[in-house]
C-alpha cells in the first residue's frame, strides 16, 4: 500500500509527515525509559538535601562534594581498590570464560566421541538449572579447601566453563562453519589443536567477542558472588562496595550514594557504548538475557 | 597431544576412502581421546560443580544441617515445615505475584516497542540500541539503588503522583507497592526481549499483510492473525526465559529491602529468604530443601508452558531455517 501510493508527490509528503511523528513518538517514549538515567546524573551534582524533595531536574548549584565524598573512599579503602578488584574479577572471568567454553565448544561441535548427545544434553538442560540449588554444596567444599574469601570460588566456574550459554552460541557458531576448512587442515597434516587454533577460533571470533563482552559485564554486575563468598571489604568489588557504604551511612548521604552507583556504571556504558552492535546481536540471535 | 594426531589420520582415512556413512557410524567414534581432552574442563566443572553439588543439595535438604556440625537424617521434615512456615508461604506468594505481573507486562511492552521499531525507516538501529540499553545495567547495584531513591517517601515519582492526587507515601517504603517499584524496574529492562521480538517480526513476510489488507482486514485483525501467530515461537522462547530469569530475581530486592524483605516483609521474595536462611541462619538443610522446591516450582511451570505451547505455538517449515 505504502509502495503504491508513495509515487504521487500529496502522498510523498504525508509519508514525511508520517514519518516525522514516528521520530517524535520514538524519542518520547525513549526519553520516558532514559529519563531514571538523566535524573540520577543531575542529582549526583545537587546537594544531598535538593535531591529529594524537588522536582526540578537541573540542580540549583552545581557541586561536585558527592563525587569529593565518594573518593574518600568507604570504610577506610579507596574506591580505587574497588575498581581494582572488580576489574580483576572481571578480565580473568573473560580470560576463564573464553578459553574453557571454546575447548568445550570445539568439542561438541566438531569432534565425535562417545556420549557426546548425552553431555550436550547435560549441558543444555544446566540453562534451565536454577544456580541456588547448587550454591550450598559449592560453599561447602570451598569453607573446606579454605577457600572462602578469597576469589578462588567466584571465578572456579568460569574457568570450567559452568556458562552453558556461551558454549552453545560457539557451538552454534561452529556447526555454520564450511567443514573443509578444517578437513583440508587435516589432510595437511594439522591436528586437532591445530586446528582448533589455526582455524577455528580466528573464523569464531564474533562469537567469542560477543563471549567476552557478556561475560565482563555480567561479572561487573556480579553481587550475588561476592556476597556469599567475600568478608574482607578490600577484597570487595563495587556491587558489594556500594552495599557497605548504604550500611556505613544507613542510606542516609544520597548524593554521594548515587555518586558512587553511577561510577559504577561508567565500564558498562562504557562497553555498551564500544560494543553495542554484538550486544544487540547476541541478544537477537540467541537470546542471551541482558 | 601425541595421541590426538593419531585419531584424526584415521578419521580422514574412512572418510577419504569409503565416505561410506552408515558405516562410518557403526564405527568407534573416531576422534576419541580428542574429545575429552578439549571437553575436560567441562567435564570437571559439570561434575564438580554441578552434578556434584546436585546431589549433595538433595541429600542436604533431607537433614538438618548448620556448617559446623555434621548434618543429621531428618527424612522429609524440611519440606514438611516450609508449607507452615509463614515466611515461606509469603515468599512464595510475593514471587508469584511478581513473576505474574513482570512477565506479562514486560513482554508487552517488549513486543509493543519492537512492533513500533519495526520499520524501514532510518535510526532504527540507534532506537533499538538506546532502547536495549536499559537492560545490560537493570539488574545491578547501582540501578536497584537509583531506583529505590526515585521511588522513595517525596521524591521524584512521589511527588509527581501527589501532583495527580495520589499518595502513597513514597513506593520503597508502602508494602503494598514495594513489589509494583521491582516489577516497573524489571519492565524497565523491557530490552532484551523487545530485540529478540524484533528479529522475529523481521522474519515475517510482508506479502502476508499486503494480502490481508487486500482483504480488508484491519490494523487489529492483522495483528491477531498474522503478527502473532507468525512470531509465536519468538513470544514462547521469551516467554520461557523471562518466567524462568523472574523466578531468581535476588540482586535488586536485596537492595530494596534487604535479607528481610523490607517494608514488612512485602519484599521477601523466595531466593532472597532462601539465602537468608542459609547464610544468614546457617540453615544449610532447609535452604537446600527450599532450593528443590523452587526447581520444582520452576521445573512445573516450564513443563506448563511446554504443553500450553502445542496450542498456540506454530513453526512455519519456511521461516525455521532463515536465520
Amino acid at each position: 500500500m505504502r509502495r503504491r501510493v508513495a509515487t504521487s508527490d500529496k502522498a510523498g509528503g504525508t509519508a514525511r509527515v508520517r514519518s516525522v511523528v514516528w521520530h517524535v513518538g520514538v524519542l518520547l517514549l525513549l526519553a520516558v525509559v532514559l529519563y531514571p538515567i538523566v535524573w540520577v546524573l543531575a542529582a549526583t551534582f545537587k546537594p544531598s538535601e535538593d535531591i529529594v524533595g524537588s522536582l526540578r531536574l537541573l540542580p540549583s548549584e552545581v557541586t561536585t562534594a558527592n563525587y569529593d565524598r565518594v573518593f574518600e573512599g568507604v570504610v577506610g579503602v579507596g574506591i580505587g581498590r574497588f575498581f581494582l578488584n572488580s576489574a580483576v574479577l572481571a578480565v580473568l572471568s573473560v580470560v576463564g570464560t573464553v578459553a574453557s567454553s571454546a575447548l568445550a565448544a570445539y568439542a561438541f561441535g566438531r569432534l565425535r566421541f562417545r556420549g557426546r548427545t548425552v553431555m550436550f544434553g547435560i549441558m543444555i538442560s544446566t540453562l534451565l538449572l536454577p544456580f541456588h540449588v547448587l550454591i550450598i554444596p559449592q560453599y561447602i567444599v570451598f569453607q573446606n579447601l579454605d577457600l572462602v574469601d578469597t576469589y578462588v570460588p567466584l571465578l572456579a566456574g568460569k574457568f570450567l566453563a559452568s556458562e552453558a550459554f556461551f558454549i552453545f552460541l560457539i557451538v552454534q557458531f561452529i556447526r555454520n562453519l564450511p567443514r573443509e576448512l578444517d578437513e583440508s587442515a587435516k589432510i595437511d597434516g594439522a591436528n586437532h589443536w591445530r586446528v582448533f587454533w589455526d582455524i577455528i577460533l580466528p573464523l569464531c571470533r564474533p562469537a567469542l567477542i560477543t563471549t567476552a563482552i557478556f561475560t565482563f559485564i555480567w561479572s561487573w554486575n556480579d553481587f550475588f558472588g561476592p556476597l556469599i563468598y567475600l568478608s574482607t571489604p578490600d577484597k570487595y568489588p563495587l556491587p558489594l562496595a556500594l552495599q557497605l557504604f548504604i550500611d556505613e551511612t544507613s542510606g542516609s548521604d544520597f548524593g554521594a550514594l548515587m555518586a558512587m552507583s553511577m561510577l559504577a556504571l561508567v565500564p558498562v556504558i562504557l562497553f555498551f557504548l564500544f560494543f553495542q552492535r554484538f550486544l544487540v546481536e547476541g541478544v537477537s540471535t540467541q537470546g542471551l538475557k541482558g | 597431544m601425541s595421541r590426538a594426531t593419531i585419531t584424526p589420520d584415521l578419521d580422514d582415512g574412512v572418510r577419504t576412502t569409503g565416505s561410506t556413512g552408515p558405516r562410518k557410524r557403526a564405527r568407534l567414534p573416531g576422534d576419541g581421546m580428542a574429545g575429552y581432552l578439549f571437553l575436560s574442563p567441562w567435564l570437571i566443572g559439570i561434575l564438580l560443580l554441578t552434578l556434584g553439588p546436585m546431589v549433595t543439595s538433595l541429600y542436604l535438604s533431607f537433614t538438618d544441617y548448620d556448617l559446623f556440625n555434621s548434618p543429621t537424617w531428618i527424612g522429609l521434615e524440611n519440606y514438611e515445615k516450609m508449607f507452615s512456615d509463614p515466611r515461606w508461604l509469603r515468599s512464595v506468594q510475593v514471587t508469584a505475584i511478581y513473576v505474574a505481573l513482570a512477565v506479562p507486562v514486560k513482554l508487552a511492552a517488549a513486543l509493543a516497542v519492537a512492533m513500533l521499531l519495526n520499520s524501514k525507516r532510518r535510526g532504527q538501529g540507534f532506537y533499538r540500541a538506546a532502547f536495549y540499553g536499559p537492560s545490560l545495567i537493570g539488574g545491578s547495584v547501582s540501578v536497584a539503588i537509583v531506583w529505590k531513591m526515585m521511588f522513595s517517601d517525596d521524591s521524584v515519582v512521589d511527588k509527581l503522583l501527589l501532583g495527580v492526587g495520589i499518595d502513597t507515601g513514597g513506593w520503597a517504603g508502602n508494602p503494598d507497592y514495594s513489589v509494583m517499584m521491582l516489577v516497573l524496574l524489571a519492565v524497565w529492562q523491557l530490552g532484551a526481549p523487545m530485540v529478540i521480538f524484533l528479529a522475529g517480526l523481521k522474519q515475517v513476510p510482508r506479502e502476508l499483510y499486503e494480502a490481508a489488507e487486500v482483504d480488508g482486514a484491519g490494523r487489529w485483525r492483522q495483528f491477531r492473525s498474522i503478527t502473532l501467530p507468525m512470531i509465536s515461537s519468538v513470544v514462547f522462547f521469551n516467554l520461557l526465559l523471562e518466567t524462568i530469569n523472574s523466578f531468581q530475581v535476588f540482586t535488586s530486592a536485596y537492595v530494596v529491602g534487604g535479607p528481610n524483605g523490607q517494608p514488612a516483609g512485602s519484599t521477601l521474595f523466595y531466593t532472597i529468604y532462601l539465602f537468608d536462611r542459609g547464610f544468614g541462619d546457617y540453615r544449610m538443610g532447609y535452604a537446600s530443601a527450599m532450593a528443590w522446591m523452587l526447581l520444582l516450582g520452576v521445573g512445573l511451570v516450564t513443563v506448563f508452558l511446554f504443553r500450553t505451547a502445542r496450542g498456540w505455538v506454530f513453526y512455519s517449515g519456511d521461516s525455521g531455517d532463515k536465520r
